[in-house]
């Protein structure tokens, strides 16, 4: 009766890595002390901690004290966006992108409100690409900070985040990334490759640590305002008593994202380029959103014409319990559609029928090959119930 | 979460009544591709025209849109016109079990729909007789022009579903869920709705005062000079375009008129709304078209 969990929804959340689990255990029982405290009992918590830093430096190419612990990758985009605004008192614009997770678009919608930031938004065009000459023209010696994501969560598409620091830094504006979607899925060195990267923010269970749990990414001596204040924790940069055992977890799961970075962008991108290429030859008026050639290895984001995306969704779950998202308005939570794809300027027609697909290690041959199977007759038979496609 | 019945998820899965009948008596098209939803009802009542023969169905949607069509043939089927006159939005979410309260808009688009193929019926054999077509007075006026929902329609769905919160409104009839512009208006349509059905139900509805403007342009007959053109376009931009986009913390400014090009730039959250261009061509345009001339076309710049 019971049939398995066909997930294809990675970029919303990742299963904990079973070793993750396992090292995550003791921290949840016996080693229950506050690293803080001053006993001996309290040795192998704040020893778990410090060793944890050390796996996310070595994934990111960073030092360990360039590690902030936070609650989440929201929490980090904020402290990273508001502090630029304390730190910097005569620069008062910032720039991003439209395409950003809500976790930074509505910060700057905040800092525009409450502080009087004026934030300028990079377009993008139908790929959902960004163009380095606007970015030059809208970054200025009044900006503050430029936050671009270093990959988009519906399309995958990377940013140039190398490029864009680097411009930043030539009008002497900090420089942030939201990595959340790309940790574990493409690799980064900050040291030798993304030296002009200020701060970055990822978070736990995207890369299969548990929720609850992100990092702040803050480049050694680069000035920054503690969002959260109170205790000494974390340098004096992130007041509140550690959540030992979750970080315990991501660094475990950093260390499983470096083991598995090539497996990452060898079979999981094959199978993902398997599944696009099967839906594309099965399924007529469908088309893959994004920019092919610079996007993330895991992610297929695919508009299906004339039919809506929550009906595709319902029918993958009753078929064969798959979990998928779909851009469109009637899974958004509001009445529109997602304003990445909008941003893009997707046609209307298909605008709602988008899907996303996105996969991890966790994934078979044999779930593509069952949704390859499945997808094909619930577009046919959705398409037959839509006024929509037949005259065209 | 999905939060549906077990009937709703039958009629999504297995849809009753799927099609367009060639011979129908009336057909009702409502809603469009750009909403997200959209539903093509076709009907074919009995030789004695008293009764719905058969009715099918075509639905671009969501699971919920797709079910509540699905139901609404089902539901006609074998009713009098006149019983089919009265069919609610309330009548299809029951028939389903219910819906969830976001998806409500669903079950409002299948009753639209019988009242567009009603309305067509009328229309195609007034010789029927058909029940209907008094039309509300002054209240067929768009509202909210993300969803191009009508004054007549918010105020039909509050009155049919004792709808007392905004919230509400926007789930049952999406009016105000796009850019939210239009959430003050509706607040007002609301809260008179509620005065009236607290006092005297039967009141009958206020005359809408006409705007300044749209005086002017009705006093304006024959062709309008440029000059003339120019300052109504400026007119309108000032009193309707521009306290419309600042009601949702944008802004706009005229930067160039020529002929019936009109050049602007969006300002605020304008300037980076996602929305701009359907805000652009569907709104400011239609207004300025509406009050100054139909050959108007409108473009932003950066």
């Amino acid at each position: 009766m019971s049939q398995p969990i066909l997930y294809l929804d990675n970029n919303a959340t990742t299963c904990v890595a079973p070793e993750v689990f396992q090292a995550m255990a003791p921290y949840l029982q016996q080693e229950y002390a506050n690293p803080s405290s001053v006993y001996p009992f309290a040795g192998a918590p704040a020893a778990a901690l410090e060793h944890a830093r050390e796996q996310l430096a070595a994934l990111l190419g960073a030092t360990p004290g360039e590690i902030v612990f936070t609650s989440c990758g929201s929490e980090s985009d904020n402290a990273a966006l508001r502090s630029a605004f304390k730190t910097q008192a005569g620069r008062r614009n910032l720039v991003t992108t439209c395409v950003e997770h809500p976790a930074v678009l509505n910060t700057c919608r905040d800092l525009a409100e409450y502080a009087g930031v004026h934030v300028d938004y990079l377009s993008v065009d139908s790929q959902g690409r960004i163009d380095l000459d606007e970015a030059r023209a809208l970054i200025t010696e009044e900006t503050a900070l430029v936050s671009v994501m270093f990959a988009n969560n519906e399309t995958g598409n990377i940013y140039p985040i190398r490029e864009l620091s680097q411009i930043a830094h030539a009008k002497g504006a900090l420089f942030h990334t939201d990595a959340v979607q790309a940790i574990g899925k493409i690799p980064m060195d900050l040291q030798r490759d993304l030296t002009e990267v200020d701060f970055l923010s990822l978070s736990g269970h995207k890369f299969h640590a548990p929720k609850g749990v992100g990092v702040l990414y803050r480049r050694q001596f680069v000035p920054f305002a503690p969002y959260l204040t109170g205790g000494h924790q974390e340098h004096m940069l992130r007041a509140g008593t550690e959540n030992v055992a979750s970080i315990v977890g991501l660094g475990k799961a950093a260390e499983l994202a470096m083991a598995h970075l090539e497996e990452e962008n060898g079979r999981v991108k094959a199978l993902r380029d398997r599944l696009q290429e099967g839906l594309l030859a099965t399924c007529p008026d469908a088309m893959v959103n994004g920019d092919l050639e610079h996007r993330l290895p895991n992610t297929l984001n695919i508009c299906f014409k004339y039919i809506e995306g929550e009906s595709i969704l319902l029918r993958l779950w009753d078929r064969a319990r798959v979990c998928a998202s779909s851009g469109s308005a009637c899974t958004t939570g509001s009445l529109e559609p997602s304003h990445v794809l909008r941003a893009m300027g997707l046609d209307y027609k298909a605008l709602h029928g988008t899907v996303r697909l996105s996969l991890s290690r966790y994934n078979t041959e044999e779930e593509i090959d069952t949704v390859l199977e499945i997808m094909p007759p619930i577009i046919r038979n959705l398409r037959e119930l839509s006024p929509f496609g037949r005259e065209e | 979460m999905w939060n549906y019945t077990d009937k709703v998820k039958d009629h999504f899965q297995n849809p009753r009544n799927v099609g367009v009948l060639p011979d129908a008596d009336g057909i009702g098209e409502v809603g469009n591709i750009i909403c997200g939803d959209a539903m093509k009802l076709s009907v074919k009542l009995t030789e004695d025209r008293k009764r719905i023969a058969d009715a099918r169905f075509q639905t671009f949607g969501c699971a919920s849109a797709i079910a509540s069509a699905s139901a609404l043939t089902e539901i006609l089927k074998g009713k009098t016109v006149e019983e089919a006159s009265r069919l609610t939005n309330q009548d299809i979410a029951d028939y389903l079990g219910s819906l969830p309260e976001a998806k409500m808009h669903c079950s409002v688009m299948g009753m639209e729909a019988f009242q567009a193929a009603l309305a067509d019926m009328r229309k195609k054999h007034p010789e029927y007789n058909l029940p209907g077509g008094e039309e509300a007075e002054g209240e067929d006026r768009v509202v909210c022009q993300c969803f191009q929902v009508t004054e007549g329609k918010i105020r039909e769905v509050v009155r049919l579903n004792h709808l007392t919160t905004l919230e509400q409104v926007t789930y049952y009839t999406k009016a105000g869920g796009g850019c939210g512009g239009c959430l003050e208006e509706i607040q007002k349509i609301l809260e008179d709705e509620l005065k009236r059905a607290g006092a005297t139900p039967a009141a009958s509805s206020p005359a809408a005062t006409p705007s300044p403007i749209a005086k002017t342009v009705k006093e304006n007959v024959g062709p309008l000079t440029p000059f003339q053109k120019m300052r109504m376009i400026q007119e309108t931009f000032d009193a309707i375009i521009r306290p419309g986009l600042q009601a949702d913390g944008g802004d706009a400014e005229l930067v160039d008129v020529s002929d019936d090009k009109v050049l602007i730039r969006l300002q605020g959250h304008c300037a980076t709304c996602a929305l701009a261009d359907k805000t652009i061509e569907h709104w400011i345009e239609a207004k300025l078209r509406e009050k100054v001339s139909a050959a108007i076309t409108v473009s932003a710049v950066k």
